[in-house]
């Protein structure tokens, strides 16, 4: 297992758990924002949709550690590479010029931590439900409601809008990256993954932040 | 033209430096930035000061000696230029001008301008080559070559190892050096026996020179005074997985 040992270790290896784990990241929050659109399809739909993702508990529970493990292994390489490129440059420039990159490339490790600041956050409220009252006395299916309640605070939609803004940034410079990194190249697809990213990225966060929205223009009430 | 220039001073490798200012008074449109140099340096040198020490050679943009940092950009403002190549006529009279060197880990200053680039010929002795045993050579028209690989090939040797990519990276990352390297030898016949322990070496002895890893932002490609493209990066990532995964190599 040496050479595992060694491309883990290495600069490329490291980039491909990143690639591979974000890759993953954003293939549940395709899902995760497909079950939540379902809130414009009624109150029941979005329960039969909770109701049904709980019928499977061992299916569940494999996607919930999978999901844990991609997260840590996304975050401690991003980490380690930070460390180790920051180390690189131990003295910055006096005066630097960017000519290409991006603001979404160069906000990657911000708008990262705000997303993990963020889903700690919605795991409280919407998962195990110890920041709001009136959400822990629903049921567990009564998540249409629970969104409603949720969102009916201009400060909670807020920091939902504000974090999936930077979720939409992320994911902007992310899956574009993705290519590049598991070396996916070739003259004839490269302008289409360079578009991949911010298209994606953008219509994501659209789709999330089409809920609280709603919610707060009374497009969906109770 | 009058100019105001800010210069990184530096005694020695171990020595505190600082950002030192200088007026030049009188800088023609038609000087290189070296020429421009050479006449502060003229000046210092009469006034009894230590001259600004930088790297040169070949003054025709094809050696990749002049290292410098010009206003926050490798080899300064022009696209697909070396500081030596670049002319006075780019800056506007009265214009405030920063120089610094490179600014690498991996890179140390030895003075002033001057860093030690040791790091990337041993990323060379690493793997960046072939190794041709003696025999007699074979009828170069023996060997096909695709159009487009020989010019692919081609385009990724234009690299002159200045170090450029490593100065515009945010994480000092030398992959653009690297990739290129690697990828005109793998795109030719030549370079295929060795190809998988090539990638492998010069990757390792990469990350062991202490050069940080590429996050995607391609400042390299845009700074390389040879407009090598970060399309070689992918084609190393590409190289570098296959060779871990897929080869027989430890
Ligand atoms: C919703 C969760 C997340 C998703 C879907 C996601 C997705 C991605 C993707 C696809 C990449 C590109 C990988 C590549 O370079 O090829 C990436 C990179 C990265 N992610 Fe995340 N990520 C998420 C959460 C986080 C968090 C919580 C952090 C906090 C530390 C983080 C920090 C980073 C960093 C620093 C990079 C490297 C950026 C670069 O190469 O410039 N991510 N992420
Ligand atoms: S001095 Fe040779 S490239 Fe500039």
């Amino acid at each position: 297992m040496s050479w595992f040992k060694r491309t883990l270790n290495s600069s490329i290896g490291g980039k491909l758990i990143v690639a591979v784990t974000g890759l993953g990241l954003v293939g549940f929050i395709i899902a995760h924002l497909s079950g939540n659109l379902l809130i414009f399809v009624g109150r029941e739909a979005l329960a039969e949709y909770a109701e049904g993702l709980r019928k499977f508990p061992a299916i569940l529970w494999a996607l919930r550690i999978g999901l844990v493990g991609m997260a840590v292994a996304h975050i401690g390489f991003t980490i380690k590479l930070n460390l180790a490129n920051k180390a690189a440059r131990p003295v910055g420039y006096a005066k630097k010029t960017y000519r290409r990159a991006t603001l979404a490339s160069r906000t990657m490790v911000l708008s990262g931590l705000t997303l993990l600041a963020y889903i700690v956050y919605h795991l409280l409220h919407f998962t195990w439900r110890t920041t709001d009252a009136e959400i822990a006395a629903l049921g567990p299916y009564e998540v249409y409601d629970m969104l409603i309640i949720g969102f009916s605070s201009p400060a909670i939609s807020a920091f939902y809008i504000i974090a999936t803004v930077l979720l939409g940034m992320h994911l902007s410079h992310g899956i574009s990256s993705v290519f590049q990194t598991l070396g996916i190249n070739n003259p004839k697809y490269n302008k289409l993954f360079r578009c991949l990213g911010p298209a994606l990225g953008t219509v994501l966060a659209l789709g999330f932040i089409t809920i609280p929205v709603a919610v707060m223009t009374g497009f969906v009430t109770r | 033209m009058k100019l105001k220039l800010h210069v990184w001073r530096q005694k020695s490798p171990k020595a505190q430096g600082k950002m030192t200012s200088y007026d030049v008074k009188q800088a023609s449109p038609d000087m290189s930035f070296l020429e421009m140099l050479d006449v502060l340096n003229e000046d210092l040198a009469q006034k009894g000061e230590d001259p600004i020490a930088f790297d040169h050679d070949c003054r025709e943009g094809i050696c990749g000696s002049c290292s410098m940092v010009i206003n926050g950009q490798p080899h300064g403002p022009e696209q697909g230029t070396t500081a030596c190549q670049l002319h006075m006529r780019k800056f506007k009279d009265g214009d405030d001008i920063f120089i610094e060197p490179w600014r690498a880990k991996a890179f140390p200053v030895l003075k002033d301008l001057i860093v030690d680039r040791g790091a990337f010929d041993r990323i060379i002795q690493a793997g960046g080559f072939v190794s041709v045993n003696t025999g007699g050579a074979q009828d170069a028209n023996c060997i096909p070559i695709p159009k487009h690989n020989a010019d692919l090939a081609m385009d990724a040797a234009a690299c002159i190892g200045c170090g450029a990519c490593v100065a515009a990276c945010k994480n000092s990352s030398a992959m653009l050096f690297v990739s290129a390297k690697v990828s005109h030898l793998a795109l030719l016949p030549q370079g295929q026996p060795e190809k998988t322990r090539r990638v492998l070496n010069m990757v390792n002895q990469m990350d062991k020179e202490g050069f940080g890893n590429c996050t995607n932002q391609y400042e390299c490609e845009a700074a390389c005074p040879k407009e090598i493209s970060a399309n070689f990066i992918a084609k190393m990532n590409r190289e570098y997985l296959g060779a871990s995964f897929f080869s027989q190599e430890e």
